[in-house]
């Protein structure tokens, strides 16, 4: 293999893993909150996809404003989805709360196949990120490298809230004790909400950068992407958010270099975030970043 | 202040109080006193909003507080520092604080800030600390501290002295006492009686849900009920 197709094919794996990472954000977040794996979540990738497609349809709106409404479209998407399928189950045993969240998956995906219908749509990829450039006489599309430098920053972005606000001190807070976060006088329900509202923007950001990316847009383009980054959250250590997104980017490194170097196996591309999956349950089952497992009582 | 009338709280199929009363009048130290199960903490998570009530009344200046959820309740103007502390053991000290002061302003906050490092001088040395790192003693501190973060005219303090050894639970004592001199009224939940019953004004008995005795503090340490009872005399 020559160097340059090694340094393309880098490029193109860091790009897929933080978009992987991008997408685990929102599960580690939510569990960290609720000890919910929202299975609901990759769902919000087809969602943003499909509210961008319709908004630039209508040819009023050029990308950058129908991408950040799709982001915010979806944020408030995952706001309801909390209280419709989450919110009532809050004192439920957890196993009602997973069993919600699968539910809401398959409600959302068959949705959008009664109203949109299966045939896949195209993505239309605006002209700014679908340039050509060329990187030490690699010739790379701009959107591979734009993508793990707008992870990047949103990932700061979301640190900065969880650290440095008011509100992301309250969902640390929730994290530990819900009681004694209400005994603060927090609104706890409204800590979820926007718990939910943020893990769902930045699935959004990834859903368009993966439909750019593979730009065929169909009800169940949602279910392998969450996979992915599910199975990276919990690699990087569930509940953890830098986590998260290291866990995105073996996993996106991972699968592109073991095709790369060994093209028989490309076959066994998935299987490979399985096979990792495993490793990591049996010998770090905390991940990566993981904290030693407490159970919230 | 607080107006606490025929109180049913049911877990379940089990009746935790009978019918409990109590009163807290503004500037007091009202403390309620019982052995485990006697329905001390049901009270107080009743007041506070935690369990629902099936009967009776709470008021709090005169409002009605059984329909509200417990951060409404808590923004009224109550501070609490929960049974077993429930430190955020995940933050630091001075966040702690923070959460304790979530709807103050910055200049509120600073202003609580200086008035709970000076009642307890270790917390902010202690400020950059996680809380899960400190000691017992230190912990319960914080949890005080974070109570008064929000300048509650009512202040709920639930077993303080709980696990602490005999020189620290003396100290919050004394410093339960000086807050309570510097305007705050408290309700205090203690099973140890003989300390709680010395710096109350008023003083409640629970007995498996009901209300058996009540009188002033001084005059409950001589009663002979209460002696034998929770005095071991």
């Amino acid at each position: 293999m020559t160097s340059t197709i090694f340094f393309q094919q880098l490029i193109n794996a860091i790009s897929l893993g933080s978009l992987y990472g991008l997408v685990a954000i929102g599960y580690t977040m939510v569990y960290g909150i609720l000890r919910l794996i929202n299975f609901a979540h990759g769902d919000l990738l087809m969602f943003a996809a499909y509210v961008a497609i319709y908004m630039g349809a209508l040819t009023v709106f050029p990308w950058y404003l129908s991408f950040p409404a799709a982001i915010l479209a979806t944020g408030i998407l995952g706001i309801l989805l909390d209280r419709a399928a989450y919110r009532p189950l809050r004192d439920a045993p957890r196993i009602s709360l997973l069993i919600s969240a699968i539910g809401a998956s398959f409600l959302m995906q068959n949705l959008a196949l009664v109203i949109i219908g299966g045939v896949p749509k195209a993505f239309p990829r605006p002209e700014v990120f679908d340039r050509v450039i060329t990187l030490f006489d690699v010739r790379i599309q701009v959107l591979a490298i734009y993508t793990p430098i707008i992870t990047i920053i949103l990932l700061l972005g979301l640190l900065f809230i969880v650290y440095r606000t008011k509100v992301g001190k309250a969902m640390r807070a929730a994290s530990k004790d819900f009681e004694t976060t209400r005994l603060m006088g927090i609104n706890v329900n409204a800590v979820i909400a926007m718990t939910f509202f943020l893990g769902s923007t930045l699935a959004a950001a990834g859903g368009l950068m993966w439909a750019m990316r593979f730009p065929q847009v169909n009800p169940f383009m949602g279910v392998f992407p969450g996979l992915k980054a599910f199975i990276a959250a919990v690699v990087g250590g569930i509940g953890n958010i830098v986590g998260a997104v290291i866990g995105g980017f073996i996993l996106g490194l991972g699968e592109i270099l073991i095709v790369a170097f060994v093209p028989q196996l490309a076959q066994y591309r998935d299987a490979f975030a399985f096979v990792i999956l495993i490793l990591v349950l049996l010998f770090r089952p905390t991940g990566i970043m993981g904290e030693p497992i407490t159970d919230k009582s | 202040m607080l107006d606490v009338h025929e109180l049913h709280v049911y877990y379940g199929g089990i009746h935790a109080l009978k019918g409990v009363h109590l009163k807290v009048n503004e500037g007091q130290v009202v403390t309620l006193i019982g052995a485990n199960g006697a329905g001390k903490s049901s009270t107080l998570r009743a007041i506070v909003g935690l369990v629902k009530p099936q009967k009776g009344h709470i008021r709090f200046k005169g409002e009605d507080l059984t329909r509200l959820s417990t951060h409404q309740i808590i923004r009224k103007g109550m501070g609490i520092s929960p049974e077993g502390r429930r430190v955020f053991a995940n933050l630091t000290v001075l966040e702690n604080l923070e959460l304790g002061a979530y709807h103050q302003t910055a200049k509120d906050f600073a202003q609580q800030q200086e008035w709970v490092y000076s009642l307890f001088p270790r917390l902010r040395e202690r400020e950059g600390q996680l809380t899960g790192t400190l000691s017992g003693g230190e912990q319960q501190m914080v949890a005080l501290g974070r109570a008064l973060m929000s300048k509650p005219r009512l202040l709920l303090l639930d077993e303080p002295s709980l696990g602490l050894a005999p020189l620290v639970v003396e100290e919050v004592f004394r410093i339960i006492q000086t807050i309570n001199e510097q305007g705050a009224t408290i309700l205090l939940v203690e099973q140890n009686a003989m300390a709680a019953l010395s710096i109350a004004h008023y003083a409640y008995v629970l007995e498996t849900g009901r209300v058996i005795l009540e009188g002033e503090g001084m005059e409950l340490l001589q009663d002979d009920r209460v002696r034998h009872a929770y005095l071991g005399e």
